[in-house]
């Protein structure tokens, strides 16, 4: 059984929508994710994480004249995003059941679909041509489901979203483009860029190519300007799309295609790359304090939460990326979690201002303790899914430098501090004329709400075997990486502690 | 050469339907005469492994020109086919237009398959002089008859550069033959030949006025704008396909040798082409006025393959002109059908389109984003050889500016999707011909085709030596 399975599926059953009845339009959505979550198990299962060799891979030629081959394989250092991909939208499609789409469900059910085929491609693939393909494939669906579901301003600022990253991704073509014409072998092979001997010049340029690509997808300041809006905008399932998964490509990307491509421009320029993330953290933490509107509360404290993912992939160690892996997952769910948790209040009270809210704690039990769980998920509390990560993550940029570590380290303290706030605001205090009309979450909102949750405590209690299954993978590609760097004679690297 | 034969007589034929009024036999028999000249041509394929110049040298029928011709004709049939009801409304001699059309489409043929530079003179002369009629088909309107002025004093000033490019080519190096020139540019590399670096010079002011070229793209938008719009997609289309082919082909043969002398200059008009098509465009309120200057801005993507030539520019070029092509006559004829239906082709008359014409809709979306290089579709595939020509001829400087390009060209392809499906008005649904649907389909399916799959043509014609 091959891998390549979990990018086919999405597309059939896609295409599988366009013949039935908009009202059965979400049912397909979900059993089709439902069996992509299924076979992705069965996958992880056969998946042996003792080796970081690339796993139930196949390759097939698709355009052998210009050397791109349809390669496709999971280790440990795709695992975990895949598994995010499978986990995460069964959920997201699961949150929509209570929208009407009247006459475009199919529509919209089609592109939730192609986009998961999309980022499962861009996760799965080893070759730079389909990873490119599958990096724009992932951003046309989610332009449409911005562009059509959205809220008042959503023509201009999902425009701006997609001129944004188009920009990146054409400069990140140019570069796999320049890769691939040095590449003795002719072809697009992550294994053949890895061998490259490109001069420091080249790396450094390149290095800027990818960068800015991965740094505007993550994103990471001064790249973020059309993060905000865009999540406010989308509609519930956009936003949860774009933070739970998509910006995880960003993430990934640099840990597959551009540290181990360009080690020499990556030691030369990480130091600032770095920094831009930590600033990132500080100065979306201190905006989200100003925040009324729930949505955007989120959308900023997703902008420092990545950030800190970035400067621990950055300082490129053994517990930094580590705890990226698991913090991909974590952050995955609890922001997925959050914005769900905004859909339900926004779609029962018609507002997201928290100013007006309060109270709703004393009406609604069983959507206070989820919301309580999956706040605590996401400021770190431990035992929750959150702590794991960001402890791993501030023990790996510890390892670079300190004083980063303490201004990462602060806005944590932060970050609890603007997240709960929100919570007090929204669920306790006294209830007033609005929020006593709200009713306890029924159903799937229920539902998804307790999945969560449950994931929140689960993988906090108990993260062995998720950090277990990338555990070889990242091992090995750090000492691949210290290899690599004695090799070229430069010690610089914070990898070599 | 057979294929050349039938599409000369072709036209004549269907003189004498029109004479004997026989109006609905007129399609059919163009387009299987067209069918039968595109089997013909294919069927020369293998013999075009080893074959020789014919008529003393003439004319030359190798992969290049069989694929060429290909496209050329398959793009026709679909333009004509969607002239179907189109153009006995706006004109009473339904012959003339078909026939003139495959006159043109024969000087298209010479022009890409010449190996003497005054086969690729009379080429151009048989294609442009029908284009002049053809852009004035309309002679009770005001538009059609400026564009067809300006078009014909545009030309014939072009023209004159061409000729006299010719003439001081011919005076330096005593031939009009391909090979003859090309042996005579190797032998003499060193040493300074002013008349024939000035041939050269005018060659490409005349070429790049045909192609529609910056600084010479003026005539461009106008007479795009005045001609029939299916004169406009043909001339856009097809026209530009042919101007490139026998462009690429005439540098290829000739003037590799001397590569170092005129690569700045191409470099620097690709680049104005880019940004002058690309940011006019952005202006723009009219979506057929928006295609036009959009137009120019993919000349300055084809010029790519000129400018890094290599073994690999036939192919860049022929896969580039396919996908643009295609997704063009996708967005002429969604045009046609919303400025019959709104009476003008503003982005605001597509308001509300993706809601009642959902089908339409989303062809049209298929050809912006094949226009824009979007993956999945064939205009990235083009996008990509051009990228990557330029790229390993280390013209870095020009990808930077043909990024930057791609990323403004987003604005206004984006624009049509936008009022397509995110804004909405109250429209009454189009009816659709089943022509158009026939050819919208036909044209969607080989745009994702190439798109998802392009092995079938990324290395049809093999590189020249």
């Amino acid at each position: 059984m091959t891998v390549s399975i979990l990018i086919f599926l999405p597309l059939l059953a896609a295409a599988a929508l366009f013949l039935v009845k908009n009202d059965w339009a979400k049912h397909i959505a979900l059993v089709a994710t439902l069996a992509e979550l299924v076979i992705t198990g069965v996958l992880i299962s056969k998946f042996n994480p003792n080796t970081s060799f690339p796993q139930m891979d196949s390759t097939a030629p698709w355009i052998p004249q210009i050397g791109a081959y349809f390669v496709v394989a999971l280790d440990g250092l795709n695992i975990i995003p895949v598994l995010l991909t499978a986990l995460v939208l069964p959920l997201i499609i699961l949150s929509t059941y209570k929208h009407q789409y009247d006459n475009r469900a199919k529509a919209f059910y089609a592109l939730i679909l192609f986009m998961q085929a999309g980022m499962t491609t861009v996760f799965l693939a080893m070759d730079g041509f389909l990873f490119y393909v599958g990096w724009e494939a992932a951003l046309i669906p989610i332009y449409f489901i911005c562009g059509m579901w959205g809220g008042e301003n959503r023509v201009k600022i999902t425009l701006k979203f997609f001129i944004y990253t188009f920009a990146g991704s054409l400069f990140m073509l140019a570069g796999l483009i320049y890769l691939y014409l040095h590449n003795p072998n002719g072809t697009f092979d992550s294994s053949d860029f890895y061998n490259l001997q490109l001069s420091l010049k080249e790396q450094s340029w390149l290095f800027w190519a990818f960068f800015l690509a991965f740094a505007i997808k993550v994103p990471i300041f001064p790249f973020h300007t059309w993060q905000p809006d865009t999540y406010t905008e989308a509609p519930a399932a956009g936003s949860m799309l774009l933070s739970g998964v998509m910006l995880k490509m960003g993430l990934y990307g640099m840990v597959r295609w551009m540290i181990p491509i360009l080690p020499l421009g990556f030691n030369q320029w990480y130091p600032l790359a770095i920094t831009l993330a930590v600033v990132g953290i500080v100065y979306a933490s201190i905006i989200a304090f100003k925040q009324k509107d729930g949505k955007r509360l989120i959308a900023y404290s997703s902008i420092a939460h990545v950030g800190l993912i970035s400067a621990a992939i950055l300082a490129l160690n053994w517990n930094g990326l580590q705890g990226a892996m698991i913090q991909m997952l974590s952050h995955g769910i609890n922001v997925v979690g959050l914005f769900i948790v905004w859909d339900i209040i926004s779609r029962k009270m018609n507002t997201r201002d928290i100013t007006q809210l309060g109270g709703i704690a004393k009406v609604a039990p069983v959507f206070a303790t989820c919301f309580l769980i999956i706040t605590l998920g996401a400021v770190a509390l431990p035992l929750t899914n959150g702590f794991v990560g960001e402890f791993l993550l501030l023990s790996g940029i510890y390892d670079y430098n300190i004083i980063l570590v303490a201004i990462a380290g602060l806005t944590i303290i932060l970050g609890a501090v603007y997240m709960l706030r929100m919570y007090k605001g929204v669920m306790q205090g006294p209830t007033n004329d609005l929020t006593i009309q709200f009713t306890d979450v029924t159903g799937t909102d229920k539902w998804v709400l307790i999945i969560i949750s449950a994931l929140v405590i689960v993988i906090g209690v108990y993260p062995q075997p998720i950090l277990h299954l990338s555990d070889a993978g990242v091992r090995d590609f750090i000492h691949f990486m210290t290899e690599k760097m004695s090799a070229t004679g430069s010690n610089t690297l914070p990898v070599t502690k | 050469m057979n294929t050349l034969i039938l599409i000369s007589v072709l036209p004549i034929l269907l003189l004498y339907l029109g004479l004997y009024k026989a109006k609905n036999a007129l399609l059919p028999v163009t387009v299987i005469g067209l069918a039968v000249a595109l089997g013909l041509a294919i069927s020369q394929w293998k013999a075009a492994d080893t074959v020789m110049p014919i008529y003393n040298g003439m004319m030359l029928f190798d992969h290049f020109s069989i694929a060429f011709t290909g496209i050329t004709v398959v793009s026709t049939v679909l333009i004509l086919l969607l002239s179907k009801d189109y153009f006995e409304k706006i004109s009473s001699h339904v012959a003339e237009y078909y026939s003139i059309i495959l006159f043109a489409l024969a000087g298209i043929i010479v022009m890409v398959s010449y190996h003497n530079l005054t086969m690729l003179f009379i080429g151009i002369e048989i294609m442009s002089v029908s284009l002049y009629i053809l852009a004035g088909i309309k002679k009770q309107d005001f538009g059609s008859n400026e564009a067809a002025l300006k078009y014909f004093l545009m030309g014939a000033f072009s023209t004159g550069f061409l000729l006299f490019g010719i003439a001081l080519i011919y005076g330096t190096t005593g031939s009009f033959d391909l090979d003859a020139i090309r042996d005579w540019a190797l032998s003499h590399k060193s040493g300074s030949y002013p008349m024939f670096y000035t041939g050269i010079m005018l060659i490409i002011v005349g070429l790049c006025f045909k192609v529609g070229a910056a600084p010479f793209h003026f005539w461009t938008p106008d007479v795009y704008e005045g001609a029939p719009t299916l004169i406009t997609a043909f001339m856009s289309t097809v026209v530009k396909t042919a101007g490139f082919a026998a462009f690429l082909r005439l540098f290829q043969n000739c003037f590799v040798s001397v590569a170092e002398f005129w690569t700045p200059v191409l470099v620097i008009i690709a680049g104005l082409t880019l940004f002058i098509g690309n940011i006019t465009a952005l202006y723009q309120q009219s979506f057929k006025r928006m295609l036009a200057f959009s137009s120019i801005s993919h000349a300055g993507y084809m010029l790519f393959a000129i400018v890094a030539l290599g073994a690999n520019s036939g192919n860049s070029v022929f896969v580039y002109a396919t996908a643009y092509s295609i997704a063009s006559i996708i967005a002429f004829a969604v045009l046609i059908l919303v400025q019959q239906q709104q009476g003008n082709d503003n982005f605001e008359s597509f308001n509300g389109l993706g809601r009642k014409n959902p089908f339409l809709a989303f062809v049209l979306t298929v050809a912006m984003l094949s226009l824009a290089g979007i993956p999945l579709t064939a205009g990235f595939i083009g996008k990509f050889f051009m990228f990557t020509g330029a790229l390993a001829k280390s013209h870095i400087y020009l990808v930077i500016i043909a990024v930057l390009n791609a990323i403004i060209s987003i604005f206004y392809y984006f624009r049509v999707i936008i009022a397509m499906y995110f804004r909405n008005s109250e429209r009454e649904g189009l009816a659709i011909p089943a022509y158009f649907n026939v050819v919208l389909a036909l044209s969607a399916l080989i745009t994702l085709f190439i798109g998802i799959y392009p092995t079938v043509i990324a290395a049809l014609i093999p590189s020249v030596k």
